[in-house]
């Protein structure tokens, strides 16, 4: 057990509540009678359904994937019958809606029969590691849910360093946490997995100090051998370690350049989460069908880890973990601090769900009314991007969207640390997205009215070269007509030509003849 | 709407970075009182009274919200800070021209809080004392004899009526400041030590009264960054600009510049470098940003104190810095992570 080489700018002490849902061991849910799973799930590309309403599947069978490399497929979590391929309400920060398929289970939960299982997994290759796991529908559990395969190719960049994400410094969520303390094996090997995917030299599982049980757990694991490799790195309290360049800047020192990734600095990260999954879908042959994720907030009576299928309405676990619904004030997917309000409880929990925080009014505290930003420059202190926090504020409200980005809008991770600080109350991150938002989508229109552009100049172009051939075909028809006309005056011309040559010679022959009697 | 993340947030506001701010203000007030007399009480209620009700006609006018915006209290710290800045026995019309002017001119018309690039408090001052010379510089003298000082009700009368008690004049009342009497006999040839020996009003720091009006005020400047309300930047650089500048001068010839200690408490040099220099809205944001300013400022003063045509300087090195802060911000911003040095 190492401390962290590094430090990051800024980050916020809070106050961690995750006591609360740490009292009992990760338990399963009850398998509810509908799964609803979507379509769109993570970043990347929407999913074809594989089967049709009145299909009968079995759990694990794969039920919807992509041509699209950036895409991991989706299986049936449990045996049913599906029921319908509809529009449902998913969970997004937009609170939209997406097609999703429906299955009502059958409360037999029966696999097809044996699992592929690859218990000697050393003897595989990287692209065979590779193709499991996207197979397995594995995404980053750790929170953007981008597809891990993608992740373990590093193409021709050399791995010096694996990172695993074990910081988890969002407050209220202690999944991680109870992951590592429950399943510590089943992490070295999804480590171990996925280091043999990359080829990394070593291992560095990164853990906040204030979770000395997964700590103590993850290091009394290691063999000898083991520890070669690996190493555990505490790393300070302090928010937001757990996001990826902070991480990767606590434990290594190194900083990700802007608008590049890790692996451009020979660092791969991965959360713990994730690497659970990893073990599971290559030695037990388990795809992605289920997840633990903390339900916790001062609106449920008894806060707990849970393992969840896949697709489970959240009111099902909520009302497991005993949901006051008087006492509902908001319902967040995520943490307090970078999560999103869920409008409906009937949507389901998806991959990357690792935490449903049903927030009593005392945690959301009264609405605040927006001040005008008195410059005092707190959210500048506190940013771990180090970005000047209020200037980007100030031009993403005047919509002038060049002056943000010359503030570095695309370095902002939003982590939330300025809003939380701000006395004047600015929910700075959303006007952040809304730029963010707005930039991109000017950079799309740019680019259709630029393929617009080249359509309509190439038209011109086919247009003007058809003028051109026109013209030169009209041009040689002419002259062909004009060439024969010449040829019938041509003799006569010739004859002209010829007569004056003669007469020119004889006139340099005499001039000739008299310069050299002068000389 | 949907709410936007983060979904909780700590107990902190404007109003109470602006509530600590005047507690804050409270020692450096009392020991105001007690050497000045009664008259900084009264300037401070007609500032109060003045500045609020002109911040409410404004908002009004501009149909902005009136009540959230007075109860930020940036409007009431201004109100005092410039009340702290004016002498004891100016007549109600000097705070009231003062307050409504920054309140107008130095505010609102640039936006209202958060826009004005200008400390207001101090626009109020310095425009009192170009227009009225002779008011703003009518300090009372701190060791009148009981027998002449002033009570309340005559402060009041004299605020309001103009008129002093009887057998009373203005040159048994007034005394020039420290730093006006240090300037003045500079020019007439006396040297420091004769001067602090001599004159009256001097004392072992800089003034009678005021060295400890400059010592409440550091006090609770020091709190206030204990408190993480200010940070230690701008007054640092400030007073440490301030030092160099008159440590070398005084160095060079101790008898005719005064010696740093003199500078620093002196004045309002205190209450400068930690709740003028320190406005959030006109200061730079940027840490580097703020020791350039904070040193400027602290240079600033010392030349208009030494070579300038008015005794103190606070407002008007402070209102010139206000103006370098967009070109410090622009080029003193922090480097970005993942990005070059260079860059
Ligand atoms: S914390 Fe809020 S008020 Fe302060 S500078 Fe930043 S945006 Fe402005
Ligand atoms: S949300 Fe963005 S600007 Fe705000 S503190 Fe985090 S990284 Fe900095």
């Amino acid at each position: 057990m190492t401390n962290a080489v590094g430090r990051f700018h800024g980050g916020l002490h809070l106050e961690d509540h995750k006591a609360c849902s740490m009292q009992s061991a990760i338990v399963a849910a009850p398998l509810p009678e509908q799964l609803i799973i979507p379509l769109l799930q993570h970043i990347g590309a929407p999913l074809e359904p594989l089967v049709k309403p009145g299909d009968h599947v079995f759990k694990g069978q794969l039920i919807a994937d992509s041509d699209a490399n950036l895409s991991a497929p989706v299986h049936a979590p449990s045996s049913g019958t599906i029921s319908a391929i509809e529009e449902r309400s998913i969970p997004h920060p937009s609170g939209r809606a997406e097609k999703c398929i429906v299955i009502e289970t059958d409360g037999k939960d029966e696999w097809p029969g044996d699992r592929q299982t690859y218990k000697n997994y050393q003897s595989l290759s990287a692209d065979q590691l590779r193709t499991i796991i996207r197979q397995a529908g594995i995404v980053g559990l750790g929170g953007a849910g981008f597809p891990s395969h993608i992740k373990l190719n590093p193409g021709q960049h050399q791995i010096n360093t694996l990172i695993l994400n074990g910081a988890e410094c969002e407050p209220y969520i202690s999944c991680d946490a109870m992951l590592m303390q429950e399943r510590p094996r089943d992490i070295i090997n999804g480590l171990k997995i996925i280091r043999q995917t990359v080829n990394a030299r070593q291992c560095l599982i990164g853990i906040e100090d204030n979770k000395p049980a997964a700590i103590a757990a993850l290091s009394n694991c290691l063999n000898d051998d083991e520890k070669q490799y690996i190493k555990i790195i505490t790393v300070p309290t302090l928010y937001p370690s757990g996001g990826e360049k902070q991480l990767i800047k606590l434990l290594t020192n190194l900083e990700v350049p802007s608008r590049q990734h890790p692996v451009d600095v020979g660092v791969v990260c991965h959360n713990v989460g994730t690497a659970i999954a990893v073990a599971d879908a290559v030695i037990e042959g388990i795809p992605l069908i289920s997840r633990t994720m903390t339900i916790t907030g001062g609106a449920v009576n008894k806060p707990a880890n849970i393992q969840s299928l896949l697709g489970t309405p959240m009111r099902h676990l909520l009302t497991a973990c005993g949901l006051d619904d008087h006492k509902l004030q908001r319902l967040i997917m995520g943490g307090p601090m970078m999560g999103f309000e869920i409008s409906s409880m009937d949507t389901p929990v998806i991959k990357t769900t690792n935490c449903l925080l049903a927030m009593d009014k005392q945690e959301t505290g009264e609405p605040q009314t927006a001040l005008p930003c008195i410059r005092c420059g707190e959210c500048a202190v506190v940013c771990p991007a180090q970005l000047l926090p209020q200037q980007l504020y100030w031009w993403a409200k005047a919509r002038d969207f060049d002056k943000t980005q010359e503030y570095n809008l695309f370095d902002c991770i939003e982590c939330g640390c300025c809003s939380y600080v701000c006395p004047s109350h600015i929910p700075l991150v959303h006007y952040y997205r809304f730029a963010k938002t707005a930039i991109l989508e000017e950079e799309r229109d740019r680019i259709k009215s630029d393929r617009a552009r080249d359509r309509h100049d190439f038209r011109l172009l086919r247009l003007e070269r058809k003028k051109q051939e026109d013209e030169e075909r009209k041009r040689k028809k002419k002259e062909l007509l004009k060439k024969v006309n010449d040829d019938k005056s041509d003799s006569k011309k010739s004859e002209i030509e010829a007569a004056l040559e003669r007469v020119k010679a004889k006139k340099q022959a005499t001039r000739e003849t008299e310069q050299s009697r002068d000389s | 709407m949907i709410a936007s993340s983060p979904h909780q947030h700590p107990d902190n506001s404007i109003t109470s970075v602006m509530l600590t701010v005047i507690v804050a203000l409270i020692p450096g007030i009392i020991t105001h009182v007690w050497f000045f007399g009664p008259g900084l009480l009264i300037n401070m209620c007609i500032a109060i009274v003045a500045g609020l009700a002109t911040e409410a006609a404004i908002l009004y006018l501009r149909k902005h919200p009136v009540k959230v915006a007075l109860y930020d209290g940036s409007a009431l710290v201004t109100a005092i800070l410039f009340a702290l800045t004016l002498p004891s026995l100016a007549p109600w019309w000097i705070p009231f021209i003062g307050i409504v002017f920054a309140m107008i001119f130095a505010k609102h018309l640039y936006g209202g809080l958060g826009q004005n690039p200008f400390n207001p408090a101090m626009v109020g001052y310095a425009m009192l004392l170009i227009s009225f010379p002779q008011e703003m510089t009518r300090w009372l003298s701190p060791e009148i004899p009981a027998a002449v000082s002033l009570g309340l009700i005559d402060t009041l009368r004299h605020s309001f009526m103009g008129v002093l008690p009887t057998g009373i004049n203005y040159d048994a009342l007034s005394m020039a400041t420290p730093l006006d009497a240090m300037k003045v006999q500079i020019g007439l040839g006396q040297t420091v030590a004769t001067i602090q020996q001599s004159q009256a009003g001097m004392s072992q720091l800089s003034g009678i009264g005021w060295e400890w009006i400059n010592i409440m005020f550091l006090l609770g400047g020091a709190w206030l960054i204990f408190r993480k309300i200010i940070s230690f930047h701008i007054p640092a650089a400030m007073l440490a600009g301030l030092v160099l500048i008159s440590g070398l001068f005084f160095l060079v010839s101790p008898d005719s510049y005064a010696s740093p200690l003199f500078h620093l408490f002196a004045g309002a040099t205190m209450l400068g470098a930690f709740f003028i220099a320190t406005d959030p809205v006109t200061a730079s944001t940027t840490p580097r940003g703020r020791i350039i300013y904070g040193l400027c400022i602290g240079i600033l003063i010392y030349v208009i104190r030494a070579w300038g045509g008015y005794p103190d300087a606070i407002a008007f090195a402070v209102l010139i810095m206000n103006m370098a802060v967009p070109l410090i911000d622009y080029y003193t911003q922090p480097r970005v992570y993942g990005h070059n040095r260079s860059s």
